[in-house]
C-alpha cells in the first residue's frame, strides 16, 4: 500500500538530512528552509490542500506524536500503527532528521532543542498563499474539522475567533466534531459567520431523520468540476454531550455516503472528494466498501502519515493535528479518473517559515485581551509533558494528581483526548498551557463514590471503544487516564474480560468489585455534572508546586498489543 | 445535588455524574439462552437459517432509551412465497421480545420501529416463511457510555 518512495518525497521536503549527532538550534534551522518545505513538482489540474484538528492553537507549539498506538485487528502492524524506530524504518527516515522529529517519538526531548516548535496559523497562512500563488486556479484548501476547540481564546470567544483566522486563511470547505461542543444554537450561529460551506453527509434530526446540513459542495478547479463530501464525526452524541445537540443525530450512514458520491457523480462531478472525520481505520474501511471516492481526506485521530494510503481506488490522506502539517495532493483527472498524483506532508516548522502579516495581526488581536491570563506561568517542568498515546501520558499524570489532591479523592479518571500540545522539559508551564488541555464547554471536575465493579466497567468499555476490532465500533479516542490507581489490559480479549489487576497505587491493595472509592475526573457528559472547572482544580495545584516532574507512567501494563 | 443516578447515567462519558452512589436496582437480563428459549416457542422449534433478513442498526447507539431499527427481508411477497411474520428479539434486554409483525402477501417485508436497549448486546431479527423456514440475522449494538472521542 505504501512504497518507500511515497515516503522518500518527504524527505525531499526538508532538503537536508543530518547525520547523527545534535546540532546547534541555528545550525539546523538554516538547513530547513521555507522554499524547501514547499518545493513541489505540480501534477495535474487539481492542488488539494488539507490539514485537519488544529484544535484552535494559533501559535507555535510543540507537539510529541504517540510511542503508543495500537493497530487491532485487520490494521495491526499497518499505519498509522507504527511508531518509534519502527516508523522510522517504514518510513525510511533517518534517526535525529527533521523529519524524525516531526512525525515519530523518537527522541522527542533533545530535538525539540533542536527544531523547536511546530505549526501556528500565521505560518500555515504563509504556505497557503504561496501554494495559491503558484496554482491560483487549480488549488481547494480542505479543513477535516477539530478547528473551533481547544484553546483558551477559542473558549472565550465560544469559537469566533477560530471562524475569523478560517475565514482569513481562506479554507474553502469544512467538516465537524467538536464544533458541536458549543451546542446548537451557538454552531448555526458560527456557521452563519462562515465564508464557506460546513459539510455533514452523516446529521439528521431525531424527530423526522431529515438532514440538517448541506453535505456536498461543489468547486470548479483547473477545468475539473470536483464535489466535496462532508462527514462529521459518526459518535459526537455519544463521545461529547448529547444534551448540547439534543436535536441531531449522527452515526456513519456509509448507505448515505454512497448516495452522495453516485449522486455528485451524476451532477457531473469529475473528481470527489470526501472531508471526513470519521478517524482514520474507520475511514479506511469506509472507503473499501463505498465505491467512488477518489480522495479521502481523514481527520479525527491524529494520524500524520507522510504518503498517501491507498485503498481500492481511493487515495487516503491523513495531515496531522494542531497545526503541525499542510498536506498538499495534486492529481490529474482524465476522464472522470485520477490518472496520477503526487503528494507531500509538509511539516510547518516555525522557525523557519515567515509569519503571514495579515494572519499574524489577526492573532495579534485575538489574543491581545487576554495576555494577563495567557502569559501567567504557574510553574516548571523537569521531565517532558505530553498526553497523546494510547494511555497515560505525563501531561494527564499532571491533571490526575493535581484532581487527586485538590479534591481529595482515591482515584482521578481524565478523558483520553487525542488533543493537547506538549512542553519540553525545563518549560514553564502557563496557563494557556492548562487551557491547551483543558479547554472544554464541559470542564466541571466532580467528586463521586463508585464501587470497584463501576470503575472497571467504565474501563472495560472505554477500552473497547478504542479496541474493538471492528473500526465501525470505535469512537477513535484514546484510553480514558487514571491516577491513583494501576491495571493491566490485554488489548486482544474481548469486552469484559480486558482490564484486570485494578491496584490502588497508595496502599498497593487490589480493588475489589463490591467496595465503594472516592473518585474524581472531568469532561462528564451528562447535563448538571457540579465540581469547579478542571482548569482552576490544576492551576490551583500547579501553583502550590514550584516544579513538577513526571516521567513515563507505569501503573498501567499493556499485553496483547 | 443528585441523589440517584442509573448506571448508564454513572457510565456516561468517561464516568460519573455530580455525586451520588445509589445505583439502580439490578434487574435479571435476559440471555442468549433466554432469548433461544423465547424464539423456540414461536418458532415451534424450527432452526432458523442465517440470511434473508437485513437489519439496518447503529453500531453504537446515541441513546439506548431510544435505538432506531429498520428491518428488511428478502421476499416476493406472492401469494405462494411471502413473509408471515417478523420477530426482533434483544438478547441483553429484561425481556427478550422486543415485537412481532404479521404480514399477508400485499405487505412490504420492511418494518421501521424504535426499541429501548438495556445494555450492549445482540439484536435479532427472525423472519417466518409462508414456506415454513425461518431465517434470521443479528448485529450488536453497543450502548455505552464512555468514549472521549478525538
Amino acid at each position: 500500500m505504501i512504497t518507500r518512495r511515497d515516503f522518500l518525497q518527504v524527505a525531499a521536503a526538508t532538503a537536508v538530512l543530518t547525520a547523527g549527532a545534535p546540532l546547534a538550534r541555528a545550525a539546523a534551522t538554516q538547513r530547513i528552509t521555507q522554499s524547501a518545505l514547499l518545493a513541489f513538482k505540480p501534477v495535474g489540474q487539481v492542488t488539494l490542500l488539507n490539514f485537519t484538528d488544529i484544535h484552535a492553537q494559533l501559535r507555535p507549539l510543540y507537539f510529541r506524536e504517540p510511542s503508543v498506538n495500537v493497530g487491532v485487528g485487520e490494521v495491526k502492524g499497518l499505519v498509522p500503527h507504527l511508531t518509534g524506530k519502527e516508523a522510522l524504518r517504514t518510513f525510511g527516515l533517518k534517526a535525529g532528521s527533521p523529519e524524525a522529529y516531526a512525525l515519530t517519538s523518537e527522541d522527542f526531548s533533545a530535538l525539540a532543542k533542536t527544531y523547536g516548535r511546530v505549526g501556528g496559523l500565521d505560518r500555515m497562512a504563509t504556505l497557503v498563499k504561496a501554494v495559491r500563488a503558484e496554482r491560483p486556479d487549480n488549488t481547494l484548501l480542505i479543513d477535516c474539522g477539530d478547528t473551533w476547540q481547544g484553546s483558551y481564546t477559542a473558549l472565550q470567544s465560544r469559537g469566533e475567533d477560530m471562524v475569523d483566522a478560517m475565514n482569513t486563511l481562506g479554507v474553502d470547505v469544512m467538516c465537524p466534531h467538536w464544533e458541536f461542543t458549543y451546542g446548537e444554537a451557538r454552531v448555526k450561529e458560527l456557521i452563519a459567520k462562515l465564508k464557506f460551506p460546513f459539510l455533514c453527509s452523516n446529521v439528521k434530526d431525531t424527530e423526522w431523520d431529515e438532514e440538517v446540513f448541506p453535505h456536498t459542495a461543489f468547486f470548479d478547479r483547473g477545468g475539473v468540476k470536483v464535489a466535496v463530501i462532508g462527514q462529521a464525526f459518526p459518535y459526537t452524541p455519544v463521545a461529547n454531550p448529547r444534551y448540547m445537540i439534543p436535536k441531531w443525530s449522527f452515526g456513519i450512514r456509509e448507505e448515505e455516503m454512497q448516495k452522495r458520491v453516485d449522486a455528485a457523480k451524476a451532477q457531473g462531478a469529475d473528481l470527489v472528494v470526501v472531508a471526513s472525520h470519521n478517524g482514520f481505520d474507520v475511514d479506511r474501511k469506509m472507503a473499501g466498501r463505498v465505491k467512488g471516492i477518489d480522495v479521502l481526506l481523514t481527520g479525527h485521530t491524529h494520524d500524520a502519515i507522510p504518503s498517501v494510503v491507498k485503498v481500492g481506488d481511493t487515495l487516503l490522506v491523513a495531515s496531522g493535528s494542531h497545526g503541525k502539517f499542510l498536506a498538499r495532493l495534486d492529481v490529474e483527472v482524465k476522464g472522470k479518473k485520477v490518472v496520477s498524483h503526487a503528494f507531500k506532508l509538509m511539516p510547518v516548522f516555525s522557525d523557519v517559515i515567515a509569519p503571514d502579516p495579515d494572519m499574524a495581526a489577526l492573532i495579534d488581536t485575538i489574543r491581545a485581551p487576554h495576555k494577563a491570563v495567557l502569559e501567567k506561568t504557574l510553574a516548571r517542568t523537569e521531565s517532558l509533558l505530553y498526553r497523546r498515546g494510547n494511555f497515560n501520558g505525563t501531561f494527564d499524570d499532571v491533571i490526575c494528581q493535581a484532581l487527586l489532591d485538590e479534591r481529595d479523592a482515591q482515584i482521578a479518571l481524565s478523558p483520553g483526548f487525542r488533543w493537547g500540545s506538549s512542553l519540553p522539559p525545563g518549560s514553564d508551564i502557563t496557563l494557556e498551557d492548562v487551557y491547551n488541555q483543558t479547554a472544554i464547554t464541559y470542564p466541571n471536575a466532580y467528586r463521586s463514590q463508585m464501587t470497584g465493579q463501576l470503575i472497571k466497567d467504565i474501563l472495560e468499555d472505554v477500552a473497547d471503544n478504542l479496541f474493538n476490532p471492528d473500526p465501525y465500533y470505535q469512537q477513535g479516542g484514546d484510553m480514558v487516564r487514571v491516577g491513583g490507581m494501576g491495571y493491566r489490559i490485554d488489548i486482544a480479549k474481548p469486552m469484559g474480560s480486558r482490564i484486570g489487576d485494578m491496584t490502588l497505587l497508595k496502599t498497593g491493595e487490589k480493588l475489589d468489585a463490591a467496595k465503594t472509592y472516592t473518585v474524581t475526573g472531568w469532561a462528564s457528559v451528562n447535563e448538571g455534572t457540579e465540581g469547579p472547572p478542571v482548569w482552576d482544580v490544576v492551576a490551583g495545584w500547579l501553583e502550590k508546586q514550584k516544579t513538577v516532574r513526571f516521567d513515563e507512567n507505569r501503573a498501567v501494563k499493556v499485553v496483547g498489543a | 445535588m443528585k441523589t440517584t443516578v442509573s448506571r448508564r447515567t454513572v457510565l456516561a462519558g468517561i464516568g460519573a455524574a455530580g455525586a451520588a452512589a445509589a445505583l439502580a436496582p439490578r434487574v435479571a437480563l435476559a440471555d442468549k439462552a433466554a432469548a433461544d428459549e423465547y424464539l423456540g416457542k414461536l418458532t415451534g422449534g424450527t432452526a432458523a437459517q442465517d440470511g434473508k433478513v437485513k437489519l439496518k442498526l447503529p453500531q453504537i447507539a446515541e441513546n439506548g432509551n431510544t435505538v432506531q431499527f429498520t428491518v428488511t427481508v428478502d421476499s416476493p411477497m406472492t401469494p405462494e412465497n411471502y413473509v408471515k411474520t417478523i420477530h426482533i428479539v434483544a438478547e441483553g434486554n429484561p425481556a427478550p421480545g422486543v415485537a412481532s409483525f404479521h404480514f399477508t402477501p400485499t405487505g412490504k417485508p420492511e418494518v421501521t420501529m424504535r426499541m429501548r436497549l438495556s445494555k450492549t448486546q445482540d439484536v435479532r431479527a427472525v423472519a417466518m416463511l409462508s414456506d415454513g423456514s425461518v431465517w434470521q440475522g443479528s448485529q450488536e449494538v453497543k450502548v455505552t457510555i464512555g468514549g472521549c472521542g478525538g
